[in-house]
């Protein structure tokens, strides 16, 4: 009984690894059908926005992925089909955004805020040192004496 | 004095970005609709049959003209509830409307337009999608506008609403007649 449930699962956990490219719209060539999945692996499904064309069964998904093999079968690079789409659906479709100056806040914004971050700190600390607050005072002999006596004590 | 004030710095950023989710929750702005990425650039180019073989709708047809180019289909049931909106504009406001139908049946379309009035001046049938790709559709209903040189001016996702049309749609079409 555990066992058919253990295969149950096993095989639910395969349909969920299963794409919405189906079988009638693969090409032939398997070179070209693995150039085909890369690239709908980083376009983004414009009706179910969080989705790439390669996952989604939407209709328009379906059709942008056969877009894109006639595309490959014609003869375009890689570059040439992606830009082909962007140049319909505008580059909201990339899922990782191009560099460009229209996109340079959006590559640089986190680092940039980190090294803020990382200098903001910097600058605290020193000026925390040069103040002179490193901490408590040390402790005096007779502090010292009880401290010993505490941890033989313990130990 | 200058360090207090950097205390309320927190304070101040969560202000600006409660501000900045307030404008963006209240706007009634749909984030999902994207401006079309054609706007300003020459529409694609289509050569679309029409009903029985006879002549449908080509880009080289509509040189020359103001023209709004909107994708229905029989099957769409948001089209259905524009129709009206469409006949309205087409009989009372002689809005140049065209009509493509997206991915339907010749038979099914005709059925549709006989049921509910045919508001458009030309209709051509785009059973491969192809056309609706090349403009960028999402899906149907959505209408664009394109100027005398055969320019995408505007897109509207979805369904016209009497509000859209009165506020962004004629507008633009009288001042692009204008001109």
């Amino acid at each position: 009984m555990s066992r058919l449930a253990l295969i149950a699962l096993c095989l639910l956990a395969l349909m969920s690894a299963a794409r919405a490219v189906e079988p009638s719209e693969r090409l032939r060539d398997p070179a070209l059908e693995a150039r085909a999945r890369a690239i709908s692996q980083e376009l983004r499904c414009v009706v179910c926005q969080n989705e790439t064309i390669d996952e989604s069964g939407a209709d328009i998904a379906h059709d942008l992925r056969v877009l894109l093999r006639q595309r490959l079968l014609a003869g375009d690079t890689d570059q040439q089909a992606i830009n082909y789409i962007v140049a319909r659906y505008g580059q909201f479709v990339l899922l990782k955004p191009r560099f460009e100056p229209a996109t340079y806040v959006l590559w640089f914004g986190p680092p940039v805020l980190l090294a803020l971050a990382a200098l903001a700190i910097a600058v605290n600390l020193r000026r925390r040192r040069n103040r002179g607050e490193a901490g408590p005072a040390p402790l005096d002999p007779a502090e010292r004496q009880r401290l010993a006596k505490l941890l033989a004590e313990d130990g | 004095m200058a360090r207090r004030l950097l205390y309320l710095l927190p304070a101040a950023l969560f202000v600006v970005l409660a501000g900045y989710f307030a404008i963006a929750l209240t706007s009634g702005r749909d984030p999902s609709l994207l401006p079309s990425a054609l706007i300003d650039k020459p529409a694609p180019d289509f050569t679309l049959a029409g009903f029985d073989g006879k002549e449908g709708l080509s880009r080289s047809a509509l040189q020359g003209k103001v023209a709004v180019i909107n994708f229905f289909a029989s099957w769409c049931v948001p089209c259905r509830s524009e129709e009206p909106l469409l006949m309205r504009l087409a009989e009372e406001e002689h809005v140049p409307l065209y009509g493509i139908a997206y991915k339907d049946k010749p038979e099914n379309a005709r059925r549709y337009l006989d049921q509910l009035g045919d508001p458009y001046r030309g209709v051509g049938l785009d059973q491969s999608g192809t056309t609706a790709i090349n403009f960028g559709v999402y899906g149907v209903p959505e209408t664009y506008l394109i100027d005398k040189q055969g320019h995408i001016r505007f897109r509207f996702v979805g369904p016209l609403t009497a509000e859209a049309v009165e506020r962004e749609l004629l507008p633009r079409i009288r001042k692009l007649e204008g001109s």
